[in-house]
């Protein structure tokens, strides 16, 4: 424990500054990935395993379009398309098959898949870490807050994640499509009735899913070293940001993933030793307190 | 002599190793008002999942205007032109009344659009009242009348009933009653699912009996009004 590292920091804008931009960055990333899970489990009933693999792909489909095109742009998109569309597919082939069968075998089929992406990872961009580096694009002097200093990438990527987090809670509160999917969530029979394809929205739900992971990968590849398996710990802690905020709820997905953020931001500061500790006992907190998370529902009848 | 604009045709369902429907044989005309009468556990809310492609005929089929729809999926029947009501009013207790409407709407199978929101709450005026509140919030009855409306958001060209007044007061059965009516009065195809013989005298033109999950009988429902027989045997009256 170094809580008079901790109090020091908090009195110095300068640091203050980082590690509140650290937390964001490191709480925004989370958001995307935790938002996608909690989606796909709030409408489709299944726990995607594969995410955290699927953000690992999206940071390697951003870093091969960085390195053919130089262009932050095309990376980004080749990203979050790239996964979503593997989002779909992965959908359509194979967890369709195991809707309404045992969690066990959900698991099992996303195992599976993560060992081949991790392998798939590994003979086509090689074991070794990689690196990104910074987008030629965002080659800026740091923003300065208050006597701290922010890079510039760091100030879009904190606002990028805020715009889609926005976009996608519009999308789902206040669209037709919105009103369909949660719907949907909560009546599949009912709403194919009404002459609405779920086959194929299940389908959409899943690839948007994805591409809220595939979106984190690419926004994560320039601030990170890309390894195969670098989606296991994100995955980890997005069961947690999902548990502590609620299973299908987007606002509490951001809540519980800045919770997090913050966490590991200063925490890193003032007790290193006991940050996955804190983490976990926040969950194992919310579970005993409301086990339907800060802004889940509680389960329906 | 031109096909009825329904027509099911010796169609077995069956749910798990269980036959439900023997042979269920009927049809409906255009602007005719088909009640589907028979006791509780008689095979009506069967046939209606049946005829909405929630639990498909093994044997036989479901005809719109002539097009074997049976087979197809349910959303794909649903835009052939048959709206289906089910009999628990499953509104979507967390969407507004206004939602759950948006959620119903669709096009009609010619690309028709008669029912809009506004044409809905001239016709459902206690609705209109309550656009922002939470369906699951909404009385029984209220509820009844939205999932009505809901199913005539996707402008359908028969609609399926499933035992509407089930479970409400007296007073409220009147409102659901004439409500029916009107529907019927604008020409639109309806089947009504009923245990309650009395509800439907005033509302529906042509009875079919439904009893073990055989249709034993099909006349007038002024015809079967004055059938004791029939009554006594397979209705609770
Ligand atoms: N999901 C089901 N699984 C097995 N049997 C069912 C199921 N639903 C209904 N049944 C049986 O089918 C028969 C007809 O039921 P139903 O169509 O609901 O009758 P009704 O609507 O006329 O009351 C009943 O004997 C009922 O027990
Ligand atoms: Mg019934």
């Amino acid at each position: 424990m170094n809580l008079e590292a901790l109090a020091s920091c908090l009195s110095t804008s300068a640091c203050a500054v980082t590690q509140v931009s650290t937390a964001l960055i490191i709480g925004m990333l989370l958001f995307m990935v935790a938002s996608g899970l909690s989606l796909i489990f709030g409408v489709l009933g299944v726990i995607n395993f594969a995410h955290g693999a699927f953000y690992m792909v999206g940071a390697y489909f951003a870093y091969a379009a960085y390195q053919a095109t130089e262009s932050f742009a095309v990376a980004f998109l080749a990203g979050a398309l790239g996964v979503g569309l593997i989002g779909i597919l992965f959908e359509r082939f194979i967890m369709s098959r195991v809707y309404g069968k045992d969690v066990l075998m959900q698991l099992l089929v996303c195992y599976a898949a993560i060992l081949i992406f991790d392998d798939l990872v590994k003979i086509i961009a090689g074991p070794e870490y990689k690196m990104m580096g910074m987008p030629e694009a965002f080659a800026l002097p740091p923003l300065e807050f208050g006597g701290g200093f922010v890079p510039a990438y760091y100030v879009f990527m904190i606002l990028a994640s805020l715009a889609i987090g926005i976009g996608l809670w519009l999308a789902i509160e206040k669209t037709r499509l919105g009103k369909i999917v949660r719907a949907l969530a909560i009546n599949p029979p009912m709403v194919s009735a009404l002459g609405i394809n779920t086959t194929m929205l299940y389908a959409g739900v899943f690839g948007v899913g994805s591409l809220l992971a595939g979106i984190a990968g690419a926004l994560a590849a320039p601030t990170r070293t890309l390894t195969p398996g670098m989606g296991l710990s994100i995955l980890i802690e997005s069961f947690i940001v999902t548990v502590i905020g609620g299973m299908g709820s987007i606002v509490g997905a951001l809540i519980a993933a800045l919770l997090i953020g913050f966490t590991r931001a200063f925490g890193a500061i003032g007790f290193p030793l006991f940050v996955d500790g804190l983490m976990f006992a926040m969950m194992a907190l919310v579970l005993i307190l409301k086990p339907s998370g800060l802004l889940g529902r509680e389960p329906a009848r | 002599m031109a096909e009825p604009l329904l027509k099911i045709a010796g169609a077995d369902v069956f749910y798990g190793a269980s036959q439900i429907l023997f042979g269920v044989d009927f049809s409906v005309e255009k602007g005719q008002t088909m009640a589907l009468l028979g006791r509780n556990g008689a095979g009506k809310s069967t046939t209606f999942k049946m005829i909405a492609g929630l639990a498909p005929p093994s044997r036989g089929e479901v005809r719109l205007a002539g097009e074997t729809v049976s087979g197809k999926p349910p959303y794909r029947i649903a835009r052939a032109g048959i709206g289906y009501v089910p009999e628990d009013r499953q509104v979507f207790p967390e969407h507004t009344v206004d939602d759950n409407l948006i959620v119903g709407a669709k096009k009609g199978p010619r690309g028709d659009a008669h029912w809009t929101t506004e044409r809905i709450y001239e016709v459902f005026p206690i609705l209109a009242g309550m656009k922002t509140r939470l369906a699951g919030r909404l009385s029984g009855g209220e509820q009844q009348m939205l999932t009505i409306a809901r199913t005539l958001m996707g402008n359908p060209d028969v609609i399926l009933l499933d035992e509407p007044s089930e479970g409400l007061a007296p007073i409220i059965v009147q409102a659901i009653a004439d409500l029916i009516r009107r529907l019927r009065d604008m020409g639109v195809t309806i089947i009504l699912a009923e245990q309650n013989m009395h509800f439907c005298l005033g509302i529906a033109t042509h009875a079919t009996v439904v009893d073990k999950g055989q249709i034993v009988y099909r006349a007038t429902i002024e015809e079967l009004r004055h059938n004791e027989e029939i009554k006594s045997r397979y209705l609770a009256v």
